[in-house]
């Protein structure tokens, strides 16, 4: 009885587990194999029929291409803005703390509200920028309604969200540095790029994954600015997994298989993931140790 | 002894006399604020800055008019009503459910969403027996996925005093699902060309075409014709365009997910809808989709070309950038819904009387699917309007305040509501009754031209005649249907697929589809919708 007794304070926790994500998981792998849509709702057996149908549906592997693409892209210029505005920010400037609030705001933004504003400026006939455009004398551009500028211009709201985010955790990890390194470096009269490359950058290395592997998982679920820039236009050219998963289940009410997308989704998400994760943590060790 | 009797008398008749007289003449408040008269001017001035200017009218004498809802006491019930977000529908709904609250003293609870969301919201609350509203809003073509859960619109709605009691034909046949009246029609559409008269009906402007083409300009008759006429008035500078606004061919919409299924069936439609062809226009007789047909790939190739003399930002336009679009000048050309056509005869519009409505543009050949090849047309032209699907709203069969439901509906639709919501261009409200269709009203209370109103009607009672009408898939499973058809269609706009590649995909998937919801089951619905075709009652 004794023994058994700590064990009894798990119990709130491994019920709020079940509840939340342990029986919705095995409902949801239940929903796979039946036939749950428009018009014929519960829990049917059709075999694997959805499975069957997915590993068909060409529109399905097209957008989890697209997704590896606008991902890594995003993640990368992020990544990159967001350490330099955070070495900017770290360094010594006028008016360090208004800048670091500033640059913080657009993370602070409801992600929905934010895509409403960038398709506001986005919007081809009335949108800001085209009105720029044309008033420096350049051609509007089809932002919109065009597979290339489309795909920029989610990659520019995206980017214009997150980078702050970036900064942040970056920011945080540079303050936290030991000094002596970089005092050494002076000593040694090592340059500002050397200090940075041998000094900064590697001492940042486990951050910087923590950092990426967090915008990473983020990304891979990049809907609000898909959704409400281009609906997954022109086409499906900016259609990604969430968005295409989001039409099926809850547009077209094809819940069942729906259910299978969105499982195999979460599959492939967690193996690329950790496959990553792995090739990161490889990467980030000393060498020679 | 007499004089006593009579007294007596008089002292027991004349209360009760008085009492009687002040129940008929007093304004009726039986659970709510606001006191009416039969009669009695009807404003929305009340109601917010916005109707300021908007027209008032005396209350109707029919069922639900202002009076005769202000006897009505609903004081501690509540109605739950889902509908689209505001402007369209969702404007009128709470204007209506603020009124009603007043009116009756019942609470009117009401969820705006968007248009994805009123189906998807819907079908939860059915599919998982949660119950949630007592009113919905749709658009009417899904009355096939959802008539089972409606309950029947009462009689006294539909005939009689009723509001519905004077819709035209085709519409009281379109609210209907197997004989009875399921959808509570406050609303009518049907799709139609609309056309710059400053172009159309200007020397300069005509001989310039002569020029260019040889032709004599008039409106389109067919699809290719439109597309010339847009092709050739593509940045031309029209009489009567607004100052600093470049002239563009034509409107339309094109945006995936934004109604532009719509706007493909109109130019579908008259390649292949075969008057001598019964039996099914999107299925044959063995449910073997028609979508990707010679027909249909017509249109979808005359659509592709259109894009190039639309408007910058022309090929992202849902409904709304439409409206917007045609209602400040931006093009010749536009069809579809009634609003952009409203929305260009409103006091501020920049082309107000400068537009004319006609009936869809036709086609010069007509696919016949059972013999597999092009048939001419009698005439030259086969015409085929698409009868949209409009606004409808419907009481849920397991509403526990269907009584409620129904005032709550019929006060919406009421007479002097109606009248005034038609002359409101965003409210989404369009001519559906007999009364609806004479000139005067359009011309002396509204202030539109005549020759514009008299082309639009015209056009709308041409519609009403016509035996080789198109009309929405009205099945189980219509959502899943339009969306691959307009995901297919979008591919091909974006140049992704070839017009027939496109199709073929969406035939695919449509079988896909017919499986999913059982072939027997959308069969079985499709009659319904042949029926509407093939004009038989």
């Amino acid at each position: 009885m004794k023994k058994g007794y700590p064990r009894f304070f798990l119990l709130p926790g491994l019920l709020l587990l079940i509840a939340i994500i342990i029986f919705p998981l095995l409902f949801t792998i239940r929903v796979t194999f039946s036939s749950w849509n428009v018009s014929q709702s519960g829990l049917n057996f059709i075999g694997g029929e959805n499975w069957g149908e997915m590993v068909r549906d060409t529109r399905y592997w097209s957008s989890l291409l697209r997704l590896f693409y606008l991902s890594f892209l995003t993640v990368a210029i992020q990544y990159v803005l967001g350490f330099a505005i955070a070495l900017f920010a770290w360094k010594g400037i006028a008016a360090r703390r208004f800048y670091r609030v500033l640059w913080l705001i657009p993370m602070m933004t409801t992600p929905s509200l934010m895509a409403i504003i960038w398709r506001s400026i986005f919007t081809e006939d009335i949108g800001a920028l085209n009105g720029l455009l044309t008033r420096v004398g350049l051609d509007p551009v089809n932002w919109l309604t065009e597979s290339g500028p489309a795909n920029v211009a989610i990659t520019i709201a995206e980017v214009w969200q997150w980078t702050p985010f970036m900064f942040l955790i970056l920011l945080a990890g540079l303050l936290s540095l030991p000094k002596e390194p970089f005092m050494a470096a002076a000593i040694d009269g090592a340059s500002a790029w050397k200090t940075f490359a041998r000094v900064t950058f590697p001492m940042m290395a486990p951050i910087s994954i923590g950092a990426i592997m967090i915008r990473l998982i983020d990304a891979s679920k990049i809907f609000d600015s898909v959704f409400t820039l281009t609906r997954g236009g022109p086409g499906n050219a900016t259609e990604t997994p969430a968005a295409y998963i989001f039409q099926r289940s809850l547009q077209d009410f094809q819940i069942a298989y729906g259910s299978t997308l969105a499982l195999m989704y979460l599959i492939l998400a967690i193996l690329t993931l950790t496959i990553i994760g792995k090739v990161f943590a490889r990467l980030s060790k000393p060498r020679g140790i | 002894m007499f004089t006593k009797k009579v007294k007596t008398l008089l002292a027991i008749a004349l209360p009760i006399a008085l009492a009687a007289s002040v129940v008929v003449i007093a304004p009726a408040s039986a659970g709510g604020t606001l006191t009416r008269t039969p009669g009695q001017e009807v404003s929305y001035a009340a109601y917010g800055a916005e109707y300021a200017n908007v027209a008032t009218t005396a209350d109707g004498d029919d069922a639900c008019s202002w009076y005769e809802t202000s006897k009505k006491d609903y004081s501690g019930k509540t109605l739950r009503v889902l509908t689209h977000a505001i402007p369209n529908m969702g404007k009128p709904t709470a204007l209506h459910a603020k009124q009603f609250e007043e009116l009756t003293g019942g609470k009117v609870e009401v969820e705006h969403v968007s248009f994805g969301d009123l189906y998807a919201k819907q079908l939860r609350s059915y599919q998982t027996d949660t119950n949630q509203y007592d009113v919905v809003f749709n658009g009417s073509y899904q009355i096939g996925d959802f008539h089972s859960y409606y309950a029947k619109v009462p009689d006294s709605v539909t005939k009689g005093k009723g509001s519905l009691a004077t819709l035209t034909p085709l519409y009281k046949e379109l609210y209907k699902w197997d004989g009875e009246t399921k959808l509570f029609g406050i609303d009518a559409d049907r799709h139609f060309l609309k056309y710059r008269t400053d172009v159309y009906e200007n020397a300069a402007a005509k001989a310039f075409y002569k020029s260019k083409t040889g032709k004599e300009l008039a409106p389109p008759k067919t699809w290719k014709e439109y597309n010339l006429h847009a092709k050739t008035f593509n940045g031309y500078k029209a009489a009567g365009q607004p100052a600093g606004l470049k002239f563009s061919g034509t409107t339309e919409i094109t945006q995936k997910g934004g109604l532009m299924f719509g706007a493909f069936i109109d130019r579908v439609a008259p390649y292949a809808k075969n008057p001598n062809v019964k039996g099914g226009f999107w299925f044959d007789e063995n449910m073997v989709p028609q979508v990707n047909n010679p027909g249909f790939v017509a249109g979808l190739t005359d659509f592709i070309e259109a894009t190039k003399y639309m408007p910058v930002g022309g090929k992202n336009f849902d409904l709304s950038k439409e409206i917007e679009s045609f209602g400040r000048g931006d093009s010749l050309l536009s069809y579809t819904w009634d609003d952009a056509w409203s929305k260009s005869n409103e006091p501020t519009s920049p082309i107000k009387n400068k537009v004319k409505a006609a009936p869809l543009p036709g086609a010069e050949k007509v696919w016949n699917r059972v013999t597999k090849k092009w048939d001419t047309p009698k005439g030259g032209v086969n015409y085929a309007p698409y009868i949209a699907w409009g606004w409808s709203s419907a009481v849920t069969a397991a509403s526990p305040a269907k009584a409620m439901a129904f005032d709550y509906l019929c006060f919406w639709a009421n007479k002097a509501n109606h009248k005034l919501d038609l002359t409101i261009g965003d409210m989404g409200v369009n001519p559906s009754r007999t009364e609806d269709f004479t000139s005067d009203f359009w011309v002396k209370e509204m202030n539109w031209g005549k020759p514009a109103v008299d082309s639009w009607l015209g056009t709308m009672q041409n519609y009403e005649k016509n035996t080789n009408r198109v009309f929405d898939l009205r099945v189980p499973g219509v959502s899943d249907y339009m969306t691959a058809m307009e995901n297919a269609v979008a591919k091909a706009l974006a140049g992704q697929a070839t017009p027939q590649k496109a199709l073929d995909e969406a035939a695919k998937e449509w079988k896909a589809i017919t499986k999913r919801v059982g072939i027997t089951k959308v069969k079985s619905a499709y009659q319904n919708v042949i029926a509407l075709e093939d004009n038989i009652s």
